[in-house]
């Protein structure tokens, strides 16, 4: 089976209404990064949570997701090895920075020395060596968003989903945190699924751009529908 | 094409049996709406002559006659309904002219800071401390006479338990402008009125008229529930009717717990039928509110295509502030009076304070005080932890079924609101008592349960809601499952109004009268029946030590649950 995240066929909707996408199809193999696109309302938010598996009910889905080959469709959000970054870090306030990590990193790295031992690593790579302590809301906007990075590579994802995770940092921290993040991902070889109003972001990306349309504009277009998908 | 798709559901929960995912509504259903409902079927059937236990056994409309052949019935019911109503409209009116005149100043803020602690004190000691203010011999007389505005003997006048029950009018006000207040301020916290009244203002309108305007439409759906609750409780309340009402003929509700409580149990009959009359009495307030709802809207309607942008008036700002102020108070000085006469060593009449102090009324009731204190506290407790639990697993498992889940819970839990206590509490003592659990704690604990839930839940849902979905979407994604994103994550972040949640069951427990006497069998005194015993001629010293252990133990809940968490977390709370 091939490697990376593939989404098969997945069409998704509210029930009553027509779907906001028909028969979607992606692939994005180790260290690709493919770039989603579309108005808002075009369904990208609802298709990272199908992809995580945290879909509100009330949505009708169907199709398949296959993560190196596996099918997670029917799996809880916990057992799809999925990762997910938002535009805010959303770093856990009652808990340390070492725990927050702590909290990521699975239980099979056993041993409590072993543990912190990881978990020092990961801040190393981060440039915060020693912040293990540190109250989340004494760190910087940068730092912050670096340990939300690391926190999901912690918890040694197969495929990563980035929710337009820039969108809210300045200029110049932007770029750098992008390299910083995509240069992360790309040395654990994870299949990266971006979702960005940035035009700068899929620039950086080097990879697959795919436009979500509306599905009302798409019917007008096409009867099939098939999202717009073209290569830089 | 349609065909191709399924429930999502079936996709991502199919590792789960799904009896275990309704398991909270399941609960709800079981221990909550269907008792409710049992209670309501079991005070109606009475009502027709089906009581097997007393020898009820056909159809009949007996128990209707001698309903309507009780001395005073028809004063009884034009008292439930003018209290019912008068309650509700003056304070709703206090409520609305001192929110549309003050809001957003700093005399809100003040104001609010001090009724906020009025909601924990149970509605009996308010009502004792109201009837120590006013008495002919009570604070207010005997600082006027003090000051040589009235002298001798009190004057012979019923300024408590009056025939037209404006005693127990006022003394409800103090207690439900503070929670209609509150249920303000949530429901201002979701609209956004400083922007609409800044447009509105800056199209030519004055503040108050901005505020009838645009903003009270916009609240008045999030307060209507709450309104038609007070309303149902006033017009059926009976332990501040038994403190401030009148006695012959008192208001329906009292009526008819007299005969539940008369020692010939063929009474039960004819109470059971003024039962159901009472649950008919405060649909049909609820009714004449509605229509009233009605006619104010429409009238608004017309004011604003007339063009009315109203004019500032000093006056009625003044009269706001002052009716507000007023409720707190006369609230405060007869809580003041309580604890003052539990001190008491003499107080006569001529001095406004008393003459000397002493501990002697504390040291020597205290030991009898105990049992009440600790059957009080036992009861609370245990039903506002049953009450938390229940919520926060109705609050999980909304979050997986979304809004279906999220309205059911809503009406389940607060139609009981609108029912009348007396109402359907008959029907549970006879389910008790079918069921082997009359006098006992656990009966006990859940007829509290019952009335306790319904607080709890309306206290946790919103800050449960307003939790940033996207941190257990984060904690999912990093691998754990719903059970311990829900230990280690929600709870510990969610613990300030977890503990408020429990603060609140438990003072709602502490007030409760008449579940304690119906499901007691008579074996359980609390402080709060000990307090509706006593004030009824007892020594005002003693019941001040009531009173004063009354307001204590919920002030104390509350005061613990803020302490122990500190405001740390506060973006978390606020949300996105």
């Amino acid at each position: 089976m091939s490697s990376g995240l593939v989404l098969d066929a997945a069409t998704l909707g509210l029930p009553g209404r027509p779907p906001l996408f028909r028969e979607l199809s992606l692939r994005t193999g180790p260290g690709e990064i493919v770039t989603l696109i579309g108005r808002s309302g075009s369904g990208k938010s609802s298709l990272l949570a199908y992809l995580t598996g945290t879909l509100d009910p009330i949505f009708i889905a169907s199709g398949q997701i296959r993560v190196d080959g596996r099918d997670v469709s029917q799996l809880p959000p916990e057992r799809r090895r999925i990762g997910i970054l938002f535009q805010d870090d959303l770093l856990f306030p009652h808990l340390t920075v070492g725990e927050n990590l702590a909290y990521a990193l699975p239980a099979s790295v056993s041993g409590r020395r072993q543990r912190r031992e990881r978990i020092a690593a990961a801040l190393a790579e981060g440039q915060l060596t020693g912040f293990e302590d540190r109250d989340p809301s004494t760190l910087s906007g940068g730092q912050r968003a670096r340990v939300a990075v690391l926190r999901a590579l912690l918890a040694e994802p197969k495929a990563l989903l980035l929710d337009e995770p820039f969108a809210r940092l300045d200029q110049a921290l932007r770029s750098q945190f992008r390299t910083f993040v995509f240069e992360h991902a790309r040395a654990q070889a994870l299949p990266m699924l971006m979702v960005s109003h940035d035009p700068a972001d899929a620039v950086a990306a080097e990879g697959p751009v795919v436009e979500l349309a509306p599905f009302a504009d798409a019917a007008a277009a096409s009867s099939t529908a098939a999202p717009r998908s073209f290569n830089r | 094409m349609a065909t191709a798709l399924r429930p999502l559901s079936r996709i991502s929960r199919g590792w789960r049996p799904r009896v275990l995912e309704h398991l909270a509504t399941l609960l709800l259903w079981l221990v909550f709406a269907t008792p409710v409902a049992i209670g309501v079927l079991g005070t109606v059937l009475p009502a027709f002559g089906i009581l097997p236990e007393l020898g009820g056994s056909s159809l009949s409309l007996q128990p209707w006659r001698q309903l309507f052949n009780v001395p005073g019935l028809p004063e009884a019911v034009l008292l439930s309904l003018t209290t019912g109503l008068g309650t509700t409209a003056i304070s709703f009116l206090i409520v609305i002219a001192f929110s549309a005149h003050w809001h957003g100043t700093r005399w809100f803020g003040r104001l609010r800071r001090l009724l906020s602690p009025l909601l924990s004190v149970p509605h009996v000691a308010i009502a004792i401390g109201f009837a120590f203010l006013i008495a002919p011999s009570g604070w207010i007389y005997r600082v006027l006479a003090a000051l040589g505005l009235a002298a001798g003997l009190p004057p012979d006048l019923s300024t408590v338990q009056d025939r037209h029950g404006l005693a127990l009018i006022l003394g409800l006000i103090l207690k439900e402008v503070p929670f209609l207040l509150l249920m303000m301020l949530v429901a201002l916290g979701q609209v956004r009125v400083g922007e609409s009244l800044t447009i509105a203002r800056a199209l030519g309108h004055s503040r108050s008229a901005a505020w009838q305007a645009i903003v009270l439409p916009q609240l008045y759906p999030q307060l209507r529930l709450p309104i038609y609750a007070v309303l149902a409780y006033s017009a059926s309340v009976v332990d501040v009717a038994l403190i401030l009402g009148p006695t012959t003929p008192p208001s329906l509700a009292v009526l008819v717990w007299r005969g539940f409580h008369d020692p010939d149990l063929n009474q039960i009959f004819w109470a059971s039928a003024g039962a159901c009359l009472q649950l008919l009495i405060a649909l049909f307030a609820i009714l004449l509110w509605r229509l009233g709802e009605l006619v104010a809207s429409a009238s608004g309607r017309r004011r604003i295509v007339a063009g009315w942008p109203g004019r500032p008036s000093r006056i009625a700002a003044s009269a706001a502030f002052a009716g507000a102020a007023l409720v707190v108070a006369a609230a405060m000085a007869g809580l003041a009076a309580t604890l003052l006469w539990s001190f008491t060593k003499s107080w006569t009449i001529g001095s406004a304070m008393p003459e000397a102090l002493t501990l002697a009324t504390w040291m020597q009731q205290l030991p009898v005080a105990l049992k009440a204190l600790t059957a009080t506290a036992v009861i609370g407790i245990s039903s506002a932890m049953a009450a938390l639990l229940l919520t926060i697993a109705l609050l999980e498992e909304e979050r997986r079924e979304s809004l279906k889940a999220r309205q059911r819970h809503y009406w389940l839990l607060y139609a009981p609101l609108l029912l009348p206590q007396i109402g359907f509490l008959f029907g549970i003592e006879t389910l008790l008592v079918r069921s082997d659990l009359d006098g006992t704690w656990s009966g006990l604990v859940w007829t509290h349960f019952l009335f306790v839930l319904p607080y709890v839940y309306l206290s946790l849902s919103e800050p449960w809601r307003a939790l940033d979905p996207r941190y257990e979407r984060t904690a999912r994604c990093l691998g754990r499952g719903p059970l311990a994103v829900l230990v280690t994550l929600k709870l510990p972040l969610l613990v300030r109004p977890i503990l408020v949640a429990l603060a609140l069951g438990f003072a709602v427990s502490v007030g409760q009268y008449l579940p304690t006497l119906f499901a007691g069998a008579g074996r359980f005194q609390t402080l709060t029946t000990e307090a509706v015993a006593l004030a009824a001629g007892g020594d005002r010293r003693v019941v001040g030590v009531y009173t004063a252990l009354q307001m204590f133990l919920p002030a104390l809940g509350f005061a613990l649950a803020l302490g122990l968490t500190r405001r740390r977390f506060q973006r978390s709370e606020a949300g996105v």
